[in-house]
């Protein structure tokens, strides 16, 4: 059984693009944006990093050195957009794949490996860097950021030099009932928080016709605020769209939802193999509007930087590889009594307890060690 | 001193932790106008205002969910959720991301939530009115997970919980809401800290250990037992996890034997967790083994079925005589 699409038919969707997959500036009625070079120069190189980034961590899965990843190949322009659209005082909560926006708030990127690795589940602190820990249960995380902008409405931060949350989510998680609560919070509170869903077309193996029969940036209107589909895979349309809705946000005006409209390059995760549910000729339709590759373009296209550039930003690049797989290597896995670590903040009998018996367990090993 | 039902008691202790902190808020359905369906809430936000008292949307996720993120912005959020059976809606967001953060974080982040359950049967109620879902929740790691009996520990606990910087799961039991008792407001001196358990009845026969609802069916079981010349020891657990073994251990120890009630189902109910503890730690001193009187493994019985469902004084007693027939 599939659905009928007349049932509900709408008008077609709408996509703000403002860079083409060639390379070319288009213009848009809302939204604009007025980038000196030395920004542009500066995207293209975050893009570039963020890439490279990706890049060595699947290669340290495969290695074995990770025990998974979760590639962001082909969503750096979301990630890169929306995370530099992001003032200091704005709270950003991800899902596990946004080593990107993770790279725009400034947090080393071998900490996002250490959790890929099992040393940690998080090992940065998400208020150095107003980023948030990585949630892995789907969805869950919209709920914690409109309760976060539910502070910030509280501690009277809305308004002029306002602060807002943004939660990152995908396709497949708005099917989640904490999504769809959270966009009821967010908008009967009128709490200041954007949803920036990057719709990268594929759940693991599911398409977006098994969680929606309309384009996902049309659900907020049901729930009462402005939803805006844009080019995901151009970074100046990203930053432009997510500045105005973060304003919108921080200034009182209340929720929106960007949907970013882009393609999961990779596999899901390492673990995954998309040969088993989509065709390759997919995937190379989506090459044609590779994220940095437009912006590359854009900046050959207009003698916004030469070659010795490029060059540079790839060497750059290299060595940001090369230095997180050392550092990555260099982890020390944590002793055995740690996990009894930060559990609890204040004093749990229980967990003392069994902290002492484990110890004393051990240190029956080093006796016997000593003995023979 | 002043008497109070337990529901007031709990409404001033709550009011207490409002005027003493202004993060604390109190969120759930119902809580603002109507004070609650058990109006434990009443006049909090008539007196606080609707930014700290907060009518949400019937969402049991959404509550938890957005008390986290209240938590993540430094506020100290006290959530009700309306009855035990409605509390599975949120049960991810509890034990998936209330009880895990804080480790996650490696201790950066914490959650200072409190959730309020009204818990337990005895009320008349229709289905998911009555349950008692408390070892769902003591079994999840980084969670606190409490329970008061009488107004006096309400009183305190609640504030307790609220000033614990974990997360608590604070059971109520709704059919002792009504019940009366003295109360000192005064202050903090007396209060026994919040992972304490407390002998309510001296006794040199037999422990009965028992929380929530129960506390007070085993006190009048006590004193049935006085009359029988037997001497019953009344341990009031209040804390659930972590549990305070040492107390039950040292009253096990003088009686040599133990019954252990509440009202959830016995199979892998708490009581088994206190057998098991029981036996590593007192087995020289036990005269019998621990028995266990709880509910059976049936869903919760239609209301006219409840009273044979719920332990009362005289399956207590039997458990009593079967303790001393071995």
């Amino acid at each position: 059984m599939t659905a009928d699409a007349s049932r509900g038919a709408q008008a077609p969707p709408e996509l703000v693009q403002l860079l083409t997959p060639e390379g070319e500036r288009v213009e848009h009625p809302d939204y604009d944006i007025d980038l000196t070079p030395e920004e542009i120069r500066g995207l293209y190189r975050d893009l570039v990093m963020v890439r490279r980034i990706d890049l060595e961590a699947v290669a340290l899965q495969r290695q074995g050195e990770l025990g998974l990843w979760a590639s962001l190949l082909g969503q750096e322009a979301a990630q890169i957009g929306s995370g530099r659209a992001l003032t200091d005082a704005d709270m950003a909560f991800p899902t596990y794949r946004e080593h990107g926006v993770a790279w725009c708030r400034g947090v080393d990127p071998v900490n996002l490996l250490g959790l890929f690795r099992g040393v940690n589940h998080g090992g940065w602190d998400p208020a150095e860097h107003n980023f948030h820990l990585y949630t892995i249960v789907i969805g869950s995380q919209t709920l914690h950021a409109v309760g976060y902008a539910m502070g910030i409405q509280r501690d009277g931060a809305v308004g002029e030099d306002g602060a807002a949350s943004i939660v990152y989510f995908g396709d497949g998680a708005t099917s989640q009932g904490d999504v769809n609560e959270s966009f009821i919070w967010a908008s009967v509170f009128n709490a200041p928080v954007v949803f920036f869903c990057q719709n990268n077309q594929w759940a693991i193996s599911e398409p977006l016709e098994k969680q929606s029969r309309i384009p996902l940036y049309r659900r907020a209107s049901g729930f009462g605020f402005p939803g805006v589909r844009v080019d995901g895979n151009d970074v100046f349309a990203c930053l432009a769209v997510t500045r105005k809705a973060l304003a919108d946000a921080r200034s009182g005006q209340g929720p929106v939802l960007i949907e970013a409209y882009t393609y999961r390059m990779g596999a899901h995760t390492t673990s995954d193999d998309p040969t088993r549910y989509r065709l390759a000729d997919e995937l190379e339709a989506w090459k044609l509007k590779d994220p940095i590759e437009r912006v590359k373009a854009y900046l050959v296209r207009n003698r916004l930087a030469d070659q010795a550039f490029f060059d540079g930003v790839d060497a750059e690049a290299d060595e940001l590889g090369k230095d997180v797989r050392r550092r990555c290597l260099q982890l020390p896995d944590p002793g055995p009594m740690e996990m009894f670590e930060h559990v609890y903040a204040e004093p749990h009998r229980l967990i003392e307890a069994e902290r002492a018996e484990f110890a004393a367990y051990l240190a029956g090993f080093e006796n016997e060690g000593v003995e023979g | 001193m002043t008497t109070l039902t337990m529901a007031k008691a709990l409404n001033e202790g709550m009011r207490k932790a409002m005027e003493d902190d202004p993060k604390v808020l109190v969120m759930g359905e119902d809580v603002g106008k109507l004070g609650g369906v058990f109006r434990v809430t009443d006049g909090l936000q008539k007196d606080f205002g609707e930014q700290r008292v907060i009518d949400t949307p019937l969402a049991e996720s959404g509550i938890i969910g957005t008390a986290i993120g209240l938590a993540l912005r430094g506020y100290r959020p006290v959530c009700e959720i309306q009855f035990d059976g409605f509390v599975f809606p949120a049960a991810d967001q509890i034990i998936t991301q209330l009880a895990k953060m804080p480790m996650r974080s490696l201790g950066k982040l914490r959650l200072p939530v409190v959730v309020r359950i009204p818990c337990g049967g005895g009320i008349g109620a229709v289905e998911h009115h009555s349950e008692s879902p408390e070892t769902y929740f003591t079994h999840t790691a980084g969670l606190r997970v409490v329970t008061c009996s009488n107004p006096a520990d309400a009183y305190a606990m609640i504030q307790q919980a609220i000033r614990c910087d974990d997360p608590v799961v604070f059971f109520e039991p709704k059919r002792r809401y009504w019940d009366k008792a003295e109360v000192d407001t005064s202050g903090a001196a007396d209060w026994l800290p919040l992972d304490r358990a407390r002998v309510v009845r001296p006794g040199a026969d037999v422990t009965l250990l028992a929380y929530g609802p129960m506390v007070k069916t085993c006190l009048e079981v006590a004193a049935a037992a006085q009359e029988d010349g037997r001497s019953l020891e009344v341990v009031d657990l209040r804390s659930l996890n972590p549990l305070d073994l040492p107390a039950v251990v040292e009253s096990v120890r003088r009686t040599g034997r133990c019954v252990v009630v509440h009202e959830a189902p016995v199979f892998n109910g708490y009581g088994a967790e206190l057998a098991a503890r029981i036996t590593e730690e007192c087995f020289y001193h036990l005269e019998a083994p621990v028995l266990r009187v709880g509910g059976p493994s049936t869903p919760y019985p239609p209301s006219r079925l409840e009273d044979h469902y719920l332990p009362d004084l005289d399956r207590v007693l039997d458990a009593v005589d079967r303790a001393f027939a071995f």
